[in-house]
Order: structure tokens, then C-alpha cells, then sequence
């Protein structure tokens, strides 16, 4: 065995080759699109580039660690942070949970026409968000939508949900939660599938209630798929973007603006190039610390 | 006949049949409404100039500016745009937008006497001219004639004595009612701008790379601005507190607004039937008696791209939309002010009771500083401002942080300024 692995045979050599030959295009892809414009990215967050520079690169200038003091300074950045968390922190675990209960109503045994519910489900993902976004603001009109007027059925007065800064950004979450819990909700589906019937069976046969049965069975076998869907789901949702862009544009009185709906303005709209690429390593950082604090979680229990 | 050649013109252009061989194709881009129906525009503009099409792309206001700029980063800008006239400087700083002296000099169409020379000035930059006004925009006071008319003020306030005189006595006819004589939103910019001008504040030293918020002028404008809040005139409130700014003046809440031309339309579909006698415009009041009280040079300019292969037909363009005519059609279809006088004459727009009150402010308008971090400053205005108006500071505080807030944000138009690098 050692042998074969220090001294390699022409044929393995041919092989390594042709293995490299086979992973260069998505290798150069990776690093053109990837590694090239963090490393950009990293660069530019130490330099002042703005729109003065965009007409002549000269005029940009090495600032150091400054665009993070002023970060660290700038009220709207941490609105935007504060917005940013209340949205991971509210739509995500609902989001986990709409996802498990929709895999576990598609995945019963009862249930009929599965495929067609999973399509259903599904839908939202794969619809366009800018048209769906078109559908929800007429969903959210305060006199005119469907949403005021169920409320009002029962008694509850019309609220301005993308008007009022209390309720603007729990509109998003509700629309982000319905836009996107089919995706999770098939790869619970898929995780469901992969819990041996047997042990059901036998918890059945032992007495246990349903409940018993989801908490023992049915939570423990899905830990690697929670893990997944948590760490995947949170990273996307401290992403939040576009559903605030096409429904409020960040407003009203900045509720709604997310981290990166603010790196978006201080780069494209201001262009100040330097402090939105900080922004972008600043956001990397946290995102990195909400995975890892997941795999600890999630290590600590098994 | 002459449609049937059009016709004949239009389909041999429009079926594009490849081998056309000298064919210009115009890449124009509009905003918003504008973008929507200059189309109803281009077939005259195409049957005269055989071999050159126009191809319109309308832009959503709120995507315009970064599309825009996103378009010159990736050397993909149409030909001729239309530009919000307080954006230009961005442009120029970027480098990206031609400069017109020399065709404005040789065109027959295009005749800088024929604008308000406010909104012209708002597109000399440095001392270069960067673009054509397409059509106009300004504040005026939009206020109720009858209550004011109720409490003893049939004419609408000159100065800013009578302004606030007016406003007091509206109040006080009010009785217990909740009103106020003006609306000044606080997250608004252009009052507490528009005021500082009408004092003859410069708002910014633009060559030293500094404030102006907290000298003498600016002050004074400052001050009147807070006591109508100190004094129970003006609410203290933002436009989003505002559920809905047509019903509360309807319902008195508050008897005037200063605002632009789009509400002509607005407050004409929006108040009560009962209520279309009761409300009239009136060009701003002024801070001293008998001088005219000056207001925002706005609107929007057409410009060309420095990278535009066909900037002689672009021109073309520029003029045809220029023309009179053109101007009176545009209005119709819009709504938007004429950027020319002459075709204010031939819409008969003037003629207008509440249109005449912008002819005649269009007269006295000023413009707002020309740099690129302009937007950014007028944001901090208000914010400032707000801070003031609620007491969180003094008027004096509150200006001094405004100066140091533009002073950090000019700091970069000072270094190229020291390196002798033209910002």
C-alpha cells in the first residue's frame, strides 16, 4: 500500500492528470467568479474607491482599517444589522418549521396526490420574485388587499403592513417564509424518507403517541438534514435582499433595509465602493460565526 | 399621402431587413412616465431623419441612477439619456457625458435665451454647458385660498412676515380644531433648502470644500424654519405619520404644502369635488417685502455620452425634442413643464390660474450645489434638522454637526482639490 502512494505508476500519473483536466473548468470558473473578487473585494475595503476614482483609478487611496471604524460608527449600518438579525431570527425559524410541517403533510401516509402537493409547495421557489413581490403588494394594500380584508373579517383593523415601520419588516418575513420553504421542505422530505419505517413500527407497537413518535423518531432522524437546512437557511437569510429592494426600496424609515440592501446603496447608489466591500467582509465574518455556532450546537448534541 | 409614406418610411425601418447598411440605431433611455410616452414622439423624429431609428428603454425612477452608473462602469451607456438635472455633476465627475457649448452655439433650435436661466444654469458645470433642459420642475406653495381667505388673508403671503401672519391666523380661526398653517414634512429636504436659498445662503463654499449651514444666512433661514414648529404652525411630524396627505388637506388639517408640479394633477383627481374652488398655488414668499421669494431649480435634461458612436444624430434627437412643438406635445402627454418659454405659449398653459404660479416662480429659481455628494448632504439636512425641531439640540448645534457632517464628506474633493486634480 505505502508504495502505491509515494511512488506513483505512469498510469496513476496519467490519471492525476487527467482528474486535473476534468476539474480545471470549474476550478477557473471558482476562481474568476469567486476567489479573484473576495480578493478584490478585501483589497478595495482598504481604500477610499469611490465614484472620483471609478473616473480615474489614481484618485483612490490606501485608508486601512478605516472604512471598518466608520462602519462601526454609521447608525444606518447598524439599523440595518438590527433589521438584519430580527429578519434571520424571526423568518428563519419559522421558515425551518413551515418547511417540516409542509414535508410532514406531503410525506403522510393518508396523504394523497403527493407529487402534486410537492409541486404546489414548490412553486414559489421557482416564481420569479419580482413578480411575486407585484402579486403581495397588492396581497398587502392596506384598503384594498386580500390580507386587511380576512384581518377585518375578524375584527382586526386595517394595518399599513409595507406603510408602517412596525410592521413592514414582518411583511417581508411572511413573504420570504412563503417564498421559500418548498426548497427546504424537499430536502426534509428526502430526510423523512431516509427514517427506517421499522422504528415507527416499533415505537407503535411500544405505545408511543404521535407525539412521542415525532420528539424520539422523527427529530433525531432528521439531526444531520436540521443541521443543513439551519446553517444554508440562516446564510441565505442574512443575505436578504431582494425582497426588500423590490417591495419597499429599504423603507419606510429604513425598517426594511438589510445589510446587504445597504452594501447595494453604499455601492451602487453612493458608490463608495471601499466602505461597501467592508460591509461585504463584515457580513462574511457573521455569517461565518452563525455557521460555526450551528456545528457547535448541533455537536453538542449528538 | 404623407401618412402613407410614413407608413411605408416606418415598416422598412421597422422590419429592420438586415443590409440597411448606413442605419443608425439611437439607444435613448427615459424614466418613469417620460420613458412611457416620448415613444408617441419618435415616429416624426424618424420619418424626417431616413436611417436613423430610435430605440427607447424606460427605466424605473428608482433603478435610473444606479443603472445608469452600473452602464458607464460597464462601458454600456445608450446615446442620449434623460438625466435628473441634479445628477449631472455625478456624470461629469465620472467623465462620462459630453459637453454641448459648441452645438448649442451652432443650433438653430436650441436657444439658451428661450429657457429660464435658473434651470440652464443647472446644467453648466465648471463653465460648460452638459445638457438641454427637456422639461422643468419647481416648488410652489400649494394652499387653501378659503381658509385662508376666513382668517383675513384673501391674497396668498408675499414675505415671510405675512407667511407667518397667514399661518397664525389660520391657526386661530381654526378654533379648537386640530390645525396647522403648513405642512413641513421632516424628512424632506427641499423647505429647509428651499428657505436657506430665499435668504441668500450659498449652502455650501463648493470651491473650499466646506459647509455654509452654519453662517449668518443659512442661520436666519434655520430659525424661521424652527419657530413655525416652536410656535404650533407646522407639525412636527414625517411624511410617513402623514396617512394621507390629499384627505388632511382636504380636511384642513394643515392650509398650506410646498410642493411640485405632479400634485397639480394630484390634488385636482384627489380632494373633494366641494373643495376644487378652495385651493390655489402661489409662487413662494420671499424673505423681504417686495422681492420675489426664489425656489428649486428642477427637472430633467437630455445629455449625450461621451461614448455615443453617433453623437450627430443623438444631437438630432436632442433638438427635435427641444422644438416647441414638441415641447407642447410632450406637455400634453405628461403633464411635465415645458423647458421652453415658447411653448408654454402654445399650450396655453399660462393661461392656467394654478400653472401660472410656477411660470411665474420658474423665473426665480435657484440651483441647488453642483457636486456629487449633493444628494447625500440634502439627506443630512433633514436629519439635522429633525434633530433641531424635536430639541435634541440647538439650532446652532444642529448646524455646526450639519458642517461637520459635509465637511467629512467633502474631504475627498479637498484632497484632489491639494493635489490639483480637478474633482
Amino acid at each position: 500500500m505505502k508504495s502505491t502512494l509515494t511512488k506513483r505508476s505512469p498510469l496513476e500519473k496519467r490519471q492525476m492528470r487527467a482528474a486535473l483536466w476534468f476539474l480545471a473548468p470549474a476550478l477557473l470558473l471558482l476562481l474568476v467568479f469567486f476567489f479573484l473578487p473576495v480578493v478584490a473585494g478585501l483589497l478595495l475595503g482598504l481604500t477610499d474607491f469611490d465614484i472620483y476614482a471609478i473616473g480615474s483609478p489614481g484618485n483612490a487611496r490606501f485608508v486601512g482599517l478605516e472604512n471598518y471604524a466608520r462602519l462601526l460608527t454609521n447608525d444606518v449600518f447598524w439599523r440595518s444589522l438590527g433589521n438584519t438579525l430580527f429578519f434571520v431570527a424571526l423568518g428563519g425559524p419559522l421558515s425551518v418549521a413551515v418547511s417540516l410541517g409542509a414535508a410532514m403533510l406531503v410525506d403522510a401516509k393518508l396523504t394523497r396526490l403527493r407529487p402534486l402537493f410537492r409541486t404546489i409547495y414548490f412553486a414559489p421557489v421557482v416564481t420569479t420574485l419580482v413578480s411575486v413581490a407585484i402579486i403581495w403588494r397588492y396581497l398587502y394594500h392596506p384598503r384594498y388587499g386580500l390580507l386587511n380584508h380576512v384581518l377585518g373579517l375578524v375584527g382586526v383593523g386595517p394595518i399599513d403592513w409595507l406603510g408602517d415601520p412596525h410592521w413592514a419588516m414582518p411583511a417581508i418575513v411572511l413573504l420570504a417564509v412563503w417564498k421559500n420553504f418548498g426548497y427546504n421542505m424537499l430536502i426534509f422530505v428526502a430526510g423523512l424518507q431516509a427514517v427506517p419505517a421499522e422504528l415507527y413500527e416499533a415505537a407503535a407497537i411500544d405505545g408511543a403517541g404521535g407525539w412521542q413518535r415525532f420528539r424520539h423518531i422523527t427529530l433525531p432522524g432528521l439531526a444531520p438534514t436540521f443541521l443543513f437546512v439551519g446553517v444554508t437557511t440562516m446564510i441565505g437569510y442574512f443575505q436578504v435582499f431582494a425582497e426588500p429592494y423590490v417591495m419597499t426600496q429599504g423603507g419606510p424609515l429604513g425598517s426594511t433595509r438589510s445589510v446587504v440592501l445597504f452594501m447595494y446603496e453604499e455601492g451602487f447608489r453612493w458608490w463608495r465602493i471601499g466602505t461597501a466591500s467592508a460591509t461585504a467582509v463584515v457580513l462574511l465574518l457573521i455569517t461565518l460565526a452563525g455557521a460555526l455556532l450551528q456545528f457547535r450546537l448541533q455537536k453538542e448534541r449528538t | 399621402m404623407k401618412r402613407a409614406a410614413g407608413i411605408a418610411v416606418l415598416l422598412a425601418l421597422g422590419c429592420g431587413c438586415g443590409g440597411d447598411g448606413g442605419g443608425v440605431t439611437l439607444r435613448f433611455w427615459a424614466m418613469g412616465r417620460e420613458g412611457e410616452v416620448v415613444r408617441e414622439l419618435l415616429p416624426d423624429f424618424e420619418r424626417e431623419n431616413p436611417g436613423v431609428r430610435v430605440e427607447v428603454q424606460q427605466i424605473p425612477w428608482t433603478a435610473a441612477h444606479e443603472k445608469l452608473l452600473t452602464a458607464h462602469v460597464g462601458e454600456a451607456t445608450p446615446d442620449v439619456a434623460q438625466l435628473g438635472n441634479t445628477w449631472l455633476s455625478e456624470f461629469v465627475a465620472l467623465d462620462a457625458i459630453a459637453p454641448l457649448d459648441a452645438r448649442v452655439a451652432e443650433s438653430a433650435t436650441v436657444d439658451p435665451a428661450d429657457h429660464f436661466p435658473g434651470i440652464w444654469d443647472t446644467n453648466v458645470i465648471g463653465d460648460r454647458l452638459y445638457g438641454v433642459p427637456w422639461y422643468v420642475d419647481t416648488r410652489v406653495l400649494f394652499y387653501r385660498s378659503d381658509l385662508l381667505a376666513a382668517a383675513g388673508h384673501p391674497d396668498p403671503p408675499a414675505d415671510w412676515e405675512e407667511w407667518r401672519a397667514a399661518m397664525r391666523d389660520v391657526v386661530a380661526a381654526g378654533g379648537g380644531a386640530r390645525r396647522y398653517g403648513i405642512l413641513l414634512p421632516l424628512n424632506e429636504w427641499p423647505p429647509t433648502v428651499i428657505l436657506g436659498l430665499q435668504a441668500g445662503s450659498p449652502l455650501l463654499d463648493v470651491e473650499r470644500g466646506y459647509g455654509a449651514f452654519a453662517q449668518p444666512e443659512f442661520r436666519r433661514a434655520f430659525d424661521f424654519y424652527l419657530g413655525l414648529f416652536r410656535d404650533g404652525l407646522a407639525p412636527p411630524v414625517s411624511n410617513n405619520e402623514i396617512a394621507n396627505l390629499y384627505q388632511e388637506f382636504a380636511r384642513g388639517t394643515f392650509a398650506m404644502y410646498i410642493t411640485g408640479p405632479w400634485n397639480l394633477g394630484e390634488f385636482q383627481r384627489r380632494l373633494p369635488a366641494e373643495l376644487q374652488d378652495a385651493w390655489a398655488t402661489a409662487p413662494l414668499p420671499g424673505p423681504e417685502p417686495g422681492v420675489p421669494g426664489v425656489s428649486l431649480a428642477g427637472g430633467s435634461s437630455l445629455v449625450i455620452f461621451k461614448d455615443s458612436p453617433h453623437a450627430d444624430a443623438a444631437w438630432k434627437l436632442v433638438e427635435f425634442l427641444s422644438r416647441p412643438q414638441q415641447q407642447a406635445r410632450f406637455y400634453e402627454l405628461t403633464g411635465d413643464l415645458p423647458a421652453h418659454k415658447t411653448a408654454w405659449e402654445l399650450t396655453g398653459i399660462a393661461a392656467d390660474p394654478r400653472a401660472r404660479a410656477f411660470r411665474t416662480q420658474l423665473d426665480h429659481v435657484v440651483s441647488t450645489p453642483k457636486l456629487p455628494e449633493w444628494e447625500q448632504i440634502a439627506t443630512r439636512v433633514y436629519e439635522r434638522g429633525e434633530t433641531a425641531v424635536r430639541g435634541a439640540a440647538t439650532p446652532q448645534e444642529a448646524l455646526e454637526a450639519l458642517d461637520r457632517d459635509v465637511a467629512r464628506m467633502l474631504e475627498k474633493r479637498r484632497w484632489l482639490a491639494e493635489k490639483g486634480r480637478r474633482p
